[in-house]
């Protein structure tokens, strides 16, 4: 086996915080000795003799991360937002430069989300398959060798003299994708975190992914989505701050992933500002979302319960109080809403709640959600008297359907719920 | 799906670049057909959706050059050695437009094509490039238009200097490029550039003897004057053209050796931000 990847301790530096300290200006003197000597800080720029790196702040994007990956692996990457693993992917497909370590790569690297780059409204189908092509980096002969299969794939073929701007964005996204998809790069790089379209088309770029896997070829995978990670890769390198954690087999990369808690997301707090006036006596101090181990995480198995739980003060006695919650999808549709007192006993025990700290929290059961992401929008309001305080976008999860019904079929399943029925089959002769 | 290529894969060592980075010059060549593509791309995009379309290539020099004649001729009356004052200036305006058109494209292009350069790798270079190349379709147009006014106002052409117009040409790209260069870099991280675009331009055409003959310029500033590459470019394109002034001397040879000069800075000042580009476009 031959090494199609070799990362050496390479680091990534970015520069923060310019545009705060830019902007900040005390006095009209400070704006006129900024203007005036703005020329001047041009130039320095210009000549490399920059001051950035006194005085603003840099970050480590990645750090120290050094791995080889064989030829014909599939390698999945997981990590937070913000871990590092675009920077990753951008350093090997060259798009960035990596501030210190080397890398050696063999073979062309090609990457889906480069779909449709270079694609131009005005030209057409052909014209811009070409075009792509180009840009992608194949011949010109390459891609009049593969113009008909690409053409099929994207199943455009009675428009493809028609200016791409009257395309319909699932046409659009079909002919970008069979170009991409015909690339045949050595390595594949996969970043569904940046993928775009609908569930069809991200479906049809892991079937993609598969296929190119299938053919030995090298492939690295980025992805939130822990059941694709498991099903399409075989190891996993974990990512957190830009460092990496571990690399393992996935199964083991995944379960450490998902339980070490990464996630200061999964919590909301509010301060005092950002509560309206109006919402006195309610005051929410914070929103958590567990999991069955307790830990605050962004990411919850649908196979376990989980637990919300909202904390707030009231600053005097209320009457018919019920704090509850909304459940929705990211894109808005709602799933449920409940609240604390719709049980008939807890109704009758806190219709009215003394002044203090309380928390109120749901155990959500098991088998209830779908893959993707969710809302939690929080409610605090006394029924026909008055709305204290509403959040529709409290907080966001992720859920992960590792485990869920009907997960050894690898397809994305429409509807925000994924329950566990009890299926009986019966036969009738 | 096919089977997997059979060629040996080449490797490629990415590490940071330091100090004055290399050119590469090697994978501008295996990217040489995006080249041919982007300004394909360009050339076919530019006139779409307009009523006028190609024709736009012809009006613009054609209404600058009548404006001029009836200001500088007319109004002024400013000597052009001879020649009908509108071949003298559409003479200039022909290089000039080229520079232009390149100028602002070319400062623009990076920035223009921002998704391409966050997304994928390809020799950065060859998006200012691409923009200056594909003025060249314009200025063919708009050089069909000279000889039809070169027959109308009988003007016999310098047969015997014609050769050298490609020369005077590449000087004119070289120029735009090298200014190109310069500024589509500097535009990745300070968009001043868009802002300064339209007042550069505007002062580099009173600097250039377009409107005007070089022969105005007194004896002592013509070096100076010279400093400015495209006075060179346009001083040769009516040599080449009409035979007027003095052809090749002293002055040219600056021009030419500035010129050179702002191409290589640029280039290497531009190879030396390309790392950084994906950051901070």
């Amino acid at each position: 086996m031959t090494t199609a990847i070799s990362v050496k301790n390479i680091g990534k530096q970015y520069k923060i915080g310019a545009a705060e300290s830019k902007f900040r200006y005390n006095m009209l003197r400070d704006v006129i000795v900024d203007t005036v000597s703005a020329p001047i800080r041009l130039a320095k720029a210009m000549i490399g003799k920059s001051d950035h790196r006194t005085n603003q702040n840099y970050v480590w994007a990645l750090k120290d991360v050094s791995f080889d990956l064989e030829e014909g692996r599939v390698l999945g990457i997981v990590g937070r937002n913000g871990a590092g693993k675009s920077t990753l992917l951008k350093i090997l497909s060259r798009v960035t430069e990596p501030t210190v370590g080397t890398v050696t790569v063999r073979g062309r690297v090609g990457s889906l989300l480069e779909v449709g780059t270079g694609f131009h409204p005005e030209l057409t189908g052909r014209e811009n398959i070409y075009m792509n092509g180009a840009i992608l980096g194949m011949k010109r002969s390459e891609i009049d060798s593969k113009f008909d299969e690409i053409v099929d794939f994207s199943e455009v073929t009675q428009y493809i003299d028609t200016p791409v701007k009257r395309y319909s964005s699932g046409m659009y996204l079909r002919l970008a994708f069979a170009v991409a998809a015909h690339l045949e790069p050595e390595i594949l790089v996969v970043d569904e975190v940046l993928a775009v379209g609908d569930a069809e088309f991200q479906k049809k770029c892991l079937g993609k992914m598969g296929d190119v896997a299938q053919q030995g070829r090298t492939v690295l995978f980025v992805s939130h989505n822990m059941s694709a990670i498991l099903r399409l890769t075989q190891e996993a390198i974990v990512l957190n701050k830009g460092q990496m954690l571990m690399r393992a087999p996935t199964q083991e990369a995944v379960d450490f992933y998902l339980s070490s808690g990464q996630a200061q997301a999964g919590e909301r707090v509010w301060d005092a500002e950002d509560v309206p006036a109006v919402s006195a006596p309610f005051r929410p101090i914070s929103l958590k979302i567990m999991n069955r181990s307790g830990k605050v995480v962004d990411t919850v198995r649908s196979t376990e319960p989980v637990t919300v739980e909202f904390e707030y003060q009231l600053h005097a006695p209320v009457t018919g109080l019920r704090v509850g919650m909304y459940l929705s999808t990211m894109r808005g549709e709602y799933v449920l809403t409940s609240f604390d007192t719709d049980a008939p006993n807890l109704f009758e025990k806190f219709d009215s709640r003394q002044a203090g700290r309380y928390i109120s929290r749901a155990e959500i059961p098991a088998d209830i959600f779908n893959e993707g992401r969710y809302t939690i929008g929080v409610n605090a309001s006394s029924f026909g008297v008055r709305r204290y305080f509403m959040d529709e976008n409290a907080i966001a999860f992720n859920v992960d359907i590792s485990g869920a019904p009907g997960t050894h079929w690898p397809e994305p399943r429409v509807g925000p719920v994924r329950p566990r029925f009890n299926w009986t089959i019966e036969k009738l002769d | 799906m096919t089977e997997l290529t059979k060629h040996e894969p080449h490797t490629v060592y990415i590490k940071p670049s330091k100090g004055l980075a290399a050119l590469n010059l090697r994978d501008l060549w295996v990217y040489r057909e995006l080249i041919f593509f982007m300004v394909w791309r360009d050339v076919k995009v530019k006139y779409k959706q307009t009523l006028l379309g190609m024709a736009w290539a012809v009006i613009q020099p054609v209404m600058t050059m009548l404006v001029f004649t009836f200001l500088f001729d007319r109004v002024a009356k400013l000597p052009t050695e001879g020649i009908p004052y509108p071949v003298f200036s559409f003479t200039a305006l022909l290089p000039w437009g080229l520079f232009v058109v390149a100028l602002n494209q070319g400062s623009r292009s990076l920035v223009a094509h921002n998704n391409m350069v966050t997304k994928i790798y390809f020799p950065r270079l060859i998006l200012p490039m691409s923009a200056v190349f594909s003025g060249l379709v314009d200025f063919a147009i708009a050089f069909v238009i000279l000889v039809i006014l070169m027959f109308y106002y009988q003007v016999t052409p310098a047969w015997n200097l014609i050769w050298t117009l490609p020369l005077f040409l590449l000087l004119a790209i070289v120029t735009a490029l090298g200014v190109a260069l310069w500024l589509s870099a500097i535009n990745v991280q300070y968009r001043d550039v868009n802002q300064a675009l339209p007042f550069l331009t505007q002062f580099w055409l009173f600097a250039t003897p377009v409107a005007y003959s070089a022969s105005v310029i007194s004896e002592k500033w013509q070096v100076l004057y010279s400093l400015n590459p495209m006075a060179g470019v346009v001083n040769g394109f009516r040599w080449a053209l009409l035979g007027t002034g003095n052809g090749p001397d002293i002055t040219l040879w600056v021009s030419v050796g500035i010129s050179i000069l702002i191409f290589i800075s640029g280039l290497f000042y531009f190879r030396s931000m390309e790392k950084t580009f994906a950051d901070t476009i």
